[in-house]
Protein backbone atom coordinates (compact mmCIF):
# COMPACT_ATOMS: atom_id res chain seq x y z
CA UNK A 1 0.00 0.00 0.00
CA UNK A 2 2.22 3.10 -1.09
CA UNK A 3 0.72 6.64 -1.85
CA UNK A 4 2.13 10.15 -3.04
CA UNK A 5 0.72 11.98 -0.68
CA UNK A 6 -1.30 11.30 3.26
CA UNK A 7 -4.60 12.58 1.38
CA UNK A 8 -4.63 10.39 -1.03
CA UNK A 9 -4.10 7.59 1.32
CA UNK A 10 -7.16 8.85 3.46
CA UNK A 11 -9.81 8.57 0.33
CA UNK A 12 -8.42 5.44 -0.93
CA UNK A 13 -9.44 3.16 1.99
CA UNK A 14 -12.54 1.94 2.35
CA UNK A 15 -13.38 1.26 6.37
CA UNK A 16 -13.61 4.21 9.20
CA UNK A 17 -10.94 3.08 10.84
CA UNK A 18 -8.77 5.78 9.50
CA UNK A 19 -6.77 7.83 11.81
CA UNK A 20 -7.90 11.03 10.57
CA UNK A 21 -11.04 10.30 11.25
CA UNK A 22 -11.06 8.92 14.92
CA UNK A 23 -12.89 10.10 17.63
CA UNK A 24 -9.83 9.29 19.81
CA UNK A 25 -6.88 6.95 20.79
CA UNK A 26 -7.22 3.12 21.78
CA UNK A 27 -7.09 2.16 24.87
CA UNK A 28 -3.26 1.78 25.40
CA UNK A 29 -3.56 -1.52 27.43
CA UNK A 30 -5.78 -2.79 24.80
CA UNK A 31 -5.23 -6.73 24.62
CA UNK A 32 -2.49 -7.14 27.42
CA UNK A 33 -3.60 -9.31 29.87
CA UNK A 34 -4.50 -7.35 32.77
CA UNK A 35 -5.57 -9.52 35.49
CA UNK A 36 -4.22 -9.01 39.20
CA UNK A 37 -1.25 -11.02 40.89
CA UNK A 38 -2.27 -13.33 43.32
CA UNK A 39 -2.84 -11.27 46.67
CA UNK A 40 -2.66 -7.96 45.83
CA UNK A 41 -5.37 -5.21 46.84
CA UNK A 42 -5.99 -3.85 43.08
CA UNK A 43 -7.95 -0.90 44.68
CA UNK A 44 -4.15 -0.41 46.57
CA UNK A 45 -2.83 -1.13 43.29
CA UNK A 46 -4.49 1.46 41.50
CA UNK A 47 -3.61 4.40 43.79
CA UNK A 48 -0.05 3.37 43.27
CA UNK A 49 -0.21 3.82 39.56
CA UNK A 50 -1.82 7.14 39.96
CA UNK A 51 0.70 8.15 41.71
CA UNK A 52 3.39 7.64 39.21
CA UNK A 53 1.13 8.52 36.38
CA UNK A 54 0.05 11.72 37.82
CA UNK A 55 3.82 12.40 38.55
CA UNK A 56 4.71 11.68 34.64
CA UNK A 57 1.41 13.57 33.48
CA UNK A 58 2.31 17.00 35.01
CA UNK A 59 5.78 16.90 34.62
CA UNK A 60 5.21 16.21 31.23
CA UNK A 61 2.08 19.76 30.91
CA UNK A 62 5.49 21.56 32.00
CA UNK A 63 7.99 19.94 29.82
CA UNK A 64 5.77 20.98 27.03
CA UNK A 65 5.04 24.92 27.89
CA UNK A 66 8.78 25.38 26.57
CA UNK A 67 7.90 24.17 22.74
CA UNK A 68 8.12 27.63 21.01
CA UNK A 69 10.18 29.05 24.30
CA UNK A 70 13.05 26.85 24.74
CA UNK A 71 16.68 28.41 23.72
CA UNK A 72 17.20 26.34 20.47
CA UNK A 73 14.61 24.14 18.14
CA UNK A 74 16.79 21.19 19.00
CA UNK A 75 16.02 21.36 22.63
CA UNK A 76 11.98 22.65 21.80
CA UNK A 77 12.02 19.06 20.50
CA UNK A 78 14.01 17.18 22.77
CA UNK A 79 11.71 18.68 25.57
CA UNK A 80 8.69 17.76 23.48
CA UNK A 81 10.31 14.50 22.89
CA UNK A 82 10.38 13.97 26.89
CA UNK A 83 7.22 15.24 27.09
CA UNK A 84 5.28 12.52 25.12
CA UNK A 85 7.40 9.64 26.59
CA UNK A 86 5.72 10.51 30.00
CA UNK A 87 2.44 11.15 28.46
CA UNK A 88 3.02 7.25 27.27
CA UNK A 89 3.70 6.26 30.92
CA UNK A 90 0.87 8.17 31.77
CA UNK A 91 -1.87 6.82 29.92
CA UNK A 92 -0.19 3.18 30.68
CA UNK A 93 -0.32 3.76 34.19
CA UNK A 94 -3.61 5.50 34.07
CA UNK A 95 -5.05 2.12 32.03
CA UNK A 96 -3.60 -0.29 34.60
CA UNK A 97 -5.17 1.65 37.09
CA UNK A 98 -8.74 1.39 35.81
CA UNK A 99 -8.27 -2.44 35.00
CA UNK A 100 -6.84 -2.66 38.99
CA UNK A 101 -9.34 -1.16 40.52
CA UNK A 102 -12.61 -2.80 38.18
CA UNK A 103 -14.03 0.31 37.66
CA UNK A 104 -12.53 0.02 34.08
CA UNK A 105 -12.17 3.90 33.85
CA UNK A 106 -10.07 5.27 30.85
CA UNK A 107 -7.52 7.42 31.12
CA UNK A 108 -9.55 10.46 30.03
CA UNK A 109 -11.35 10.35 33.58
CA UNK A 110 -7.80 10.43 35.51
CA UNK A 111 -6.25 13.47 33.61
CA UNK A 112 -9.06 15.42 32.87
CA UNK A 113 -11.98 14.73 35.51
CA UNK A 114 -10.25 14.50 39.16
CA UNK A 115 -9.86 18.09 40.87
CA UNK A 116 -6.73 19.00 42.71
CA UNK A 117 -6.92 17.29 45.64
CA UNK A 118 -7.26 13.86 43.69
CA UNK A 119 -4.03 14.19 41.90
CA UNK A 120 -1.09 12.40 43.95
CA UNK A 121 1.67 13.46 41.86
CA UNK A 122 4.69 14.84 44.36
CA UNK A 123 5.06 18.69 44.09
CA UNK A 124 8.58 18.83 42.09
CA UNK A 125 6.55 18.30 39.06
CA UNK A 126 4.04 21.30 39.41
CA UNK A 127 6.05 24.17 40.25
CA UNK A 128 6.32 27.33 37.42
CA UNK A 129 8.96 26.25 34.93
CA UNK A 130 11.05 29.64 35.94
CA UNK A 131 14.43 29.84 33.81
CA UNK A 132 15.81 27.27 31.60
CA UNK A 133 18.31 26.29 34.37
CA UNK A 134 15.41 26.17 37.15
CA UNK A 135 13.73 23.65 34.49
CA UNK A 136 16.84 21.80 33.64
CA UNK A 137 17.57 21.52 37.63
CA UNK A 138 13.67 20.09 38.01
CA UNK A 139 14.23 17.60 35.27
CA UNK A 140 17.42 16.26 36.29
CA UNK A 141 15.90 15.46 40.30
CA UNK A 142 12.98 14.31 38.36
CA UNK A 143 14.88 11.86 35.63
CA UNK A 144 17.28 10.69 38.22
CA UNK A 145 14.68 9.71 40.75
CA UNK A 146 12.37 7.94 38.51
CA UNK A 147 15.03 6.21 36.86
CA UNK A 148 15.89 4.81 40.34
CA UNK A 149 12.87 3.94 40.32
CA UNK A 150 11.31 2.30 37.56
CA UNK A 151 14.64 0.02 37.49
CA UNK A 152 13.38 -1.69 40.77
CA UNK A 153 9.70 -1.56 39.16
CA UNK A 154 11.08 -3.85 36.69
CA UNK A 155 11.14 -6.38 39.81
CA UNK A 156 7.33 -5.59 40.94
CA UNK A 157 4.67 -8.51 41.30
CA UNK A 158 2.59 -6.88 39.26
CA UNK A 159 3.86 -8.12 35.73
CA UNK A 160 2.27 -4.83 33.96
CA UNK A 161 3.66 -2.97 36.55
CA UNK A 162 6.97 -4.36 35.77
CA UNK A 163 6.66 -4.10 32.12
CA UNK A 164 5.35 -0.68 32.13
CA UNK A 165 8.70 0.16 34.54
CA UNK A 166 10.74 -1.81 31.46
CA UNK A 167 10.06 0.45 29.18
CA UNK A 168 10.21 3.77 31.01
CA UNK A 169 13.82 3.10 32.05
CA UNK A 170 15.10 2.94 28.85
CA UNK A 171 13.23 6.41 28.09
CA UNK A 172 14.17 8.18 31.43
CA UNK A 173 17.82 6.97 30.58
CA UNK A 174 17.56 9.58 28.25
CA UNK A 175 15.94 12.07 29.78
CA UNK A 176 18.60 11.82 32.76
CA UNK A 177 21.14 12.23 30.30
CA UNK A 178 20.05 15.54 28.51
CA UNK A 179 19.26 17.20 31.58
CA UNK A 180 22.54 16.21 33.16
CA UNK A 181 24.17 17.67 30.35
CA UNK A 182 21.94 20.97 30.36
CA UNK A 183 23.43 21.53 34.13
CA UNK A 184 27.36 20.59 33.28
CA UNK A 185 26.89 22.88 30.12
CA UNK A 186 25.61 25.69 32.26
CA UNK A 187 27.28 25.36 35.39
CA UNK A 188 30.81 25.04 34.09
CA UNK A 189 29.90 27.29 31.27
CA UNK A 190 30.25 31.59 31.85
CA UNK A 191 30.24 33.24 35.41
CA UNK A 192 26.53 34.06 34.25
CA UNK A 193 25.16 30.61 33.82
CA UNK A 194 27.28 29.46 36.12
CA UNK A 195 25.28 31.59 38.95
CA UNK A 196 22.07 31.00 37.27
CA UNK A 197 21.99 27.36 36.97
CA UNK A 198 23.55 27.22 41.15
CA UNK A 199 20.23 29.64 42.13
CA UNK A 200 18.00 27.10 39.73
CA UNK A 201 19.44 23.88 41.71
CA UNK A 202 19.30 26.23 44.82
CA UNK A 203 15.23 26.59 44.29
CA UNK A 204 14.46 23.34 43.30
CA UNK A 205 15.98 21.72 46.61
CA UNK A 206 13.26 22.34 48.68
CA UNK A 207 11.05 20.29 46.62
CA UNK A 208 13.82 17.28 47.00
CA UNK A 209 12.98 15.64 50.44
CA UNK A 210 9.20 14.77 49.62
CA UNK A 211 10.83 11.93 47.22
CA UNK A 212 12.20 10.01 49.63
CA UNK A 213 9.22 9.78 52.04
CA UNK A 214 7.68 6.38 52.06
CA UNK A 215 3.65 6.74 51.83
CA UNK A 216 1.11 4.21 53.31
CA UNK A 217 -0.08 2.70 50.11
CA UNK A 218 3.84 1.94 49.27
CA UNK A 219 4.38 0.30 52.47
CA UNK A 220 1.34 -1.72 52.40
CA UNK A 221 2.15 -2.73 48.76
CA UNK A 222 5.39 -4.71 49.51
CA UNK A 223 7.13 -6.45 46.72
CA UNK A 224 4.24 -4.22 44.42
CA UNK A 225 5.84 -1.00 44.69
CA UNK A 226 8.93 0.95 45.45
CA UNK A 227 10.32 1.92 48.60
CA UNK A 228 10.92 5.98 47.93
CA UNK A 229 13.64 5.57 50.80
CA UNK A 230 15.44 3.16 48.57
CA UNK A 231 15.82 5.41 46.05
CA UNK A 232 18.21 7.85 48.06
CA UNK A 233 21.52 6.40 48.15
CA UNK A 234 21.81 6.50 43.84
CA UNK A 235 20.59 9.70 43.74
CA UNK A 236 22.47 10.94 45.97
CA UNK A 237 25.36 9.67 44.00
CA UNK A 238 24.46 10.84 40.53
CA UNK A 239 23.20 14.28 41.71
CA UNK A 240 26.38 14.58 43.23
CA UNK A 241 28.81 13.46 40.18
CA UNK A 242 26.79 15.79 38.09
CA UNK A 243 26.80 18.73 40.53
CA UNK A 244 30.80 18.11 40.86
CA UNK A 245 31.11 18.19 37.08
CA UNK A 246 29.11 21.22 37.04
CA UNK A 247 31.05 22.66 39.44
CA UNK A 248 28.06 24.01 41.17
CA UNK A 249 27.65 23.24 45.19
CA UNK A 250 25.26 21.26 46.99
CA UNK A 251 22.35 22.70 48.08
CA UNK A 252 21.79 23.03 51.78
CA UNK A 253 17.55 23.65 51.77
CA UNK A 254 15.51 22.36 54.41
CA UNK A 255 12.30 21.00 52.52
CA UNK A 256 9.50 22.08 52.04
CA UNK A 257 6.99 21.11 54.14
CA UNK A 258 3.26 19.99 54.03
CA UNK A 259 0.20 20.62 56.09
CA UNK A 260 0.08 18.21 59.43
CA UNK A 261 2.38 15.99 57.33
CA UNK A 262 0.90 15.76 54.37
CA UNK A 263 2.17 16.26 50.79
CA UNK A 264 1.67 16.18 47.48
CA UNK A 265 0.79 12.12 47.43
CA UNK A 266 -2.06 13.00 50.31
CA UNK A 267 -3.44 15.53 47.59
CA UNK A 268 -2.38 18.55 49.18
CA UNK A 269 -0.05 20.69 46.63
CA UNK A 270 0.96 24.01 46.27
CA UNK A 271 -0.72 27.09 44.68
CA UNK A 272 0.57 26.36 40.80
CA UNK A 273 -1.18 23.43 40.93
CA UNK A 274 -4.11 24.87 40.40
CA UNK A 275 -3.29 26.69 37.58
CA UNK A 276 -1.88 23.86 35.86
CA UNK A 277 -5.06 21.61 36.46
CA UNK A 278 -6.99 24.35 34.82
CA UNK A 279 -5.11 24.96 31.96
CA UNK A 280 -5.42 20.98 31.58
CA UNK A 281 -8.84 20.23 31.52
CA UNK A 282 -10.72 23.30 31.12
CA UNK A 283 -11.77 21.98 27.48
CA UNK A 284 -11.91 18.47 27.98
CA UNK A 285 -14.66 19.79 30.71
CA UNK A 286 -16.58 22.49 29.07
CA UNK A 287 -16.93 19.47 26.35
CA UNK A 288 -16.96 16.52 28.29
CA UNK A 289 -18.99 14.30 25.44
CA UNK A 290 -16.38 15.97 22.91
CA UNK A 291 -15.21 13.88 20.15
CA UNK A 292 -12.93 14.50 16.95
CA UNK B 1 -5.27 -16.76 -0.58
CA UNK B 2 -2.31 -15.10 0.95
CA UNK B 3 -1.38 -16.37 4.56
CA UNK B 4 -2.13 -13.95 7.06
CA UNK B 5 1.90 -13.56 8.39
CA UNK B 6 3.12 -12.89 4.65
CA UNK B 7 0.16 -10.15 4.73
CA UNK B 8 0.81 -9.08 7.81
CA UNK B 9 4.75 -8.75 7.06
CA UNK B 10 3.98 -6.67 4.12
CA UNK B 11 2.43 -3.32 6.34
CA UNK B 12 5.05 -0.58 6.59
CA UNK B 13 5.63 1.82 9.83
CA UNK B 14 3.47 5.02 9.33
CA UNK B 15 6.79 7.25 10.25
CA UNK B 16 9.71 5.18 8.80
CA UNK B 17 7.78 3.88 5.37
CA UNK B 18 11.22 2.55 4.45
CA UNK B 19 10.52 -0.27 7.12
CA UNK B 20 7.59 -2.72 7.17
CA UNK B 21 6.40 -3.62 10.69
CA UNK B 22 8.29 -6.77 10.68
CA UNK B 23 11.66 -5.15 9.52
CA UNK B 24 11.20 -2.87 12.82
CA UNK B 25 10.90 -5.67 14.99
CA UNK B 26 7.51 -4.51 16.12
CA UNK B 27 5.30 -7.21 14.87
CA UNK B 28 5.76 -10.07 17.28
CA UNK B 29 3.42 -12.86 16.54
CA UNK B 30 0.88 -13.31 13.73
CA UNK B 31 -0.94 -16.92 14.18
CA UNK B 32 -4.40 -18.27 12.33
CA UNK B 33 -7.00 -20.80 13.34
CA UNK B 34 -10.48 -21.16 11.81
CA UNK B 35 -9.96 -18.40 9.48
CA UNK B 36 -9.73 -16.18 12.41
CA UNK B 37 -6.23 -14.07 12.95
CA UNK B 38 -4.29 -13.10 15.92
CA UNK B 39 -2.06 -10.19 15.56
CA UNK B 40 0.37 -9.15 18.07
CA UNK B 41 2.38 -5.93 17.93
CA UNK B 42 4.90 -3.80 20.61
CA UNK B 43 5.47 -0.35 20.81
CA UNK B 44 8.60 0.88 20.06
CA UNK B 45 8.58 3.87 23.12
CA UNK B 46 5.48 3.61 25.36
CA UNK B 47 3.96 7.59 24.02
CA UNK B 48 4.83 6.12 20.22
CA UNK B 49 1.46 7.74 18.72
CA UNK B 50 2.07 5.67 15.81
CA UNK B 51 0.46 2.36 17.59
CA UNK B 52 -3.05 3.03 16.72
CA UNK B 53 -1.80 3.83 13.06
CA UNK B 54 -0.11 0.83 12.80
CA UNK B 55 -3.12 -1.30 14.54
CA UNK B 56 -5.23 0.36 11.71
CA UNK B 57 -2.50 -0.87 9.21
CA UNK B 58 -2.83 -4.25 10.01
CA UNK B 59 -6.14 -4.49 10.49
CA UNK B 60 -7.24 -2.72 7.21
CA UNK B 61 -4.23 -4.86 5.30
CA UNK B 62 -6.04 -8.21 6.05
CA UNK B 63 -9.47 -7.38 5.52
CA UNK B 64 -8.55 -6.34 2.24
CA UNK B 65 -6.86 -9.80 1.57
CA UNK B 66 -10.63 -11.42 2.75
CA UNK B 67 -9.64 -12.11 6.45
CA UNK B 68 -12.78 -11.25 8.57
CA UNK B 69 -11.82 -12.00 11.98
CA UNK B 70 -8.95 -10.04 12.88
CA UNK B 71 -7.93 -9.38 16.44
CA UNK B 72 -4.85 -7.52 17.53
CA UNK B 73 -3.11 -7.47 21.06
CA UNK B 74 -0.30 -5.58 22.35
CA UNK B 75 2.41 -6.68 24.66
CA UNK B 76 4.89 -4.93 26.68
CA UNK B 77 7.02 -7.91 27.58
CA UNK B 78 9.81 -8.13 26.59
CA UNK B 79 10.28 -4.03 25.67
CA UNK B 80 11.05 -3.18 22.33
CA UNK B 81 14.68 -2.56 21.29
CA UNK B 82 16.48 -1.49 18.53
CA UNK B 83 18.19 -4.67 18.50
CA UNK B 84 14.89 -6.08 16.71
CA UNK B 85 15.59 -4.61 13.73
CA UNK B 86 16.26 -7.32 10.95
CA UNK B 87 19.52 -6.95 8.92
CA UNK B 88 17.46 -6.02 5.73
CA UNK B 89 15.59 -3.38 7.89
CA UNK B 90 19.29 -1.80 8.74
CA UNK B 91 19.91 -1.91 5.18
CA UNK B 92 16.80 0.03 3.97
CA UNK B 93 17.36 2.23 7.25
CA UNK B 94 20.77 3.31 5.39
CA UNK B 95 19.70 3.33 1.79
CA UNK B 96 16.94 5.93 2.94
CA UNK B 97 19.94 8.13 4.26
CA UNK B 98 19.02 7.19 8.15
CA UNK B 99 22.10 5.79 9.94
CA UNK B 100 21.19 2.62 11.75
CA UNK B 101 21.57 2.12 15.03
CA UNK B 102 24.55 -0.26 16.48
CA UNK B 103 24.04 -3.13 19.23
CA UNK B 104 22.04 -1.59 22.03
CA UNK B 105 24.18 -1.22 25.31
CA UNK B 106 23.67 -4.86 27.55
CA UNK B 107 21.68 -4.04 30.61
CA UNK B 108 23.95 -3.70 33.64
CA UNK B 109 23.46 -5.28 37.00
CA UNK B 110 24.02 -2.37 38.88
CA UNK B 111 22.69 1.10 38.75
CA UNK B 112 22.35 2.46 34.78
CA UNK B 113 25.72 4.51 34.44
CA UNK B 114 25.36 8.05 33.71
CA UNK B 115 26.48 9.59 30.21
CA UNK B 116 27.68 12.84 30.79
CA UNK B 117 29.43 14.67 27.77
CA UNK B 118 29.36 14.30 24.06
CA UNK B 119 28.22 11.03 22.96
CA UNK B 120 31.20 8.96 22.16
CA UNK B 121 30.20 6.72 19.58
CA UNK B 122 30.73 7.13 16.23
CA UNK B 123 27.76 7.01 14.10
CA UNK B 124 29.01 6.87 10.30
CA UNK B 125 27.05 9.53 8.08
CA UNK B 126 25.17 7.60 6.00
CA UNK B 127 25.25 9.94 2.83
CA UNK B 128 29.72 9.87 2.64
CA UNK B 129 30.51 6.98 5.25
CA UNK B 130 32.80 9.00 7.02
CA UNK B 131 33.09 8.53 10.86
CA UNK B 132 34.15 12.05 11.28
CA UNK B 133 30.56 13.20 12.45
CA UNK B 134 29.20 14.51 15.82
CA UNK B 135 25.42 14.36 17.79
CA UNK B 136 23.60 17.82 17.12
CA UNK B 137 20.50 16.49 19.39
CA UNK B 138 19.93 13.28 21.14
CA UNK B 139 16.19 13.83 19.96
CA UNK B 140 14.84 13.97 16.95
CA UNK B 141 11.61 14.31 14.60
CA UNK B 142 10.12 11.20 16.81
CA UNK B 143 10.97 9.69 19.31
CA UNK B 144 13.47 7.17 17.94
CA UNK B 145 15.60 9.27 16.01
CA UNK B 146 18.44 11.75 16.84
CA UNK B 147 19.67 14.32 14.51
CA UNK B 148 23.66 14.05 13.51
CA UNK B 149 25.91 16.21 11.17
CA UNK B 150 28.72 15.06 9.34
CA UNK B 151 31.74 16.92 9.96
CA UNK B 152 33.21 15.92 5.98
CA UNK B 153 30.59 15.91 3.76
CA UNK B 154 28.69 18.88 5.62
CA UNK B 155 25.32 17.15 5.66
CA UNK B 156 22.68 16.75 8.64
CA UNK B 157 21.43 13.14 8.94
CA UNK B 158 19.39 11.39 11.45
CA UNK B 159 19.86 8.23 13.74
CA UNK B 160 17.78 5.56 14.94
CA UNK B 161 19.06 5.39 18.58
CA UNK B 162 20.01 2.58 20.46
CA UNK B 163 17.54 1.39 22.82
Amino acid sequence: MSFDNAYEALGEYSDDTRWAFGTGFAEPLAGVDTSLPSGVDGELLAQYCLMLGDDALIMSHRLQEWVTNAPELEDEVALANIGLDLIGQARLLYARAGKADGTDRGEDRYAFFRDEAEFRNVRLVETPNGDFAYSMARLLVFATWRLALLHRLTASADQVLAAIAAKGVKEVTYHRDYAANWVVRLGDGTERSHERMQSGLDSVWPLVGELFVPHSIETRLSGVAVDPAALLAEFDEVLTQVIDTATLRRPQAAPLGGVSGRMGRDGVHTEAFGFVIAELQSVARAHPEATW
Amino acid sequence: MVSARAIAETVTDPELPMLTLADLGVLRDVSESDGRVAVTITPTYTGCPAMDTMRDDLEHALREAGYAEIDISVTLSPAWSSDWISAEGLRKLADAGIAPPARAPLAASGPIPLSLGPSVRRVRCPHCASANTEEVSRFGATACRALFRCLDCQEPFEHVKEI
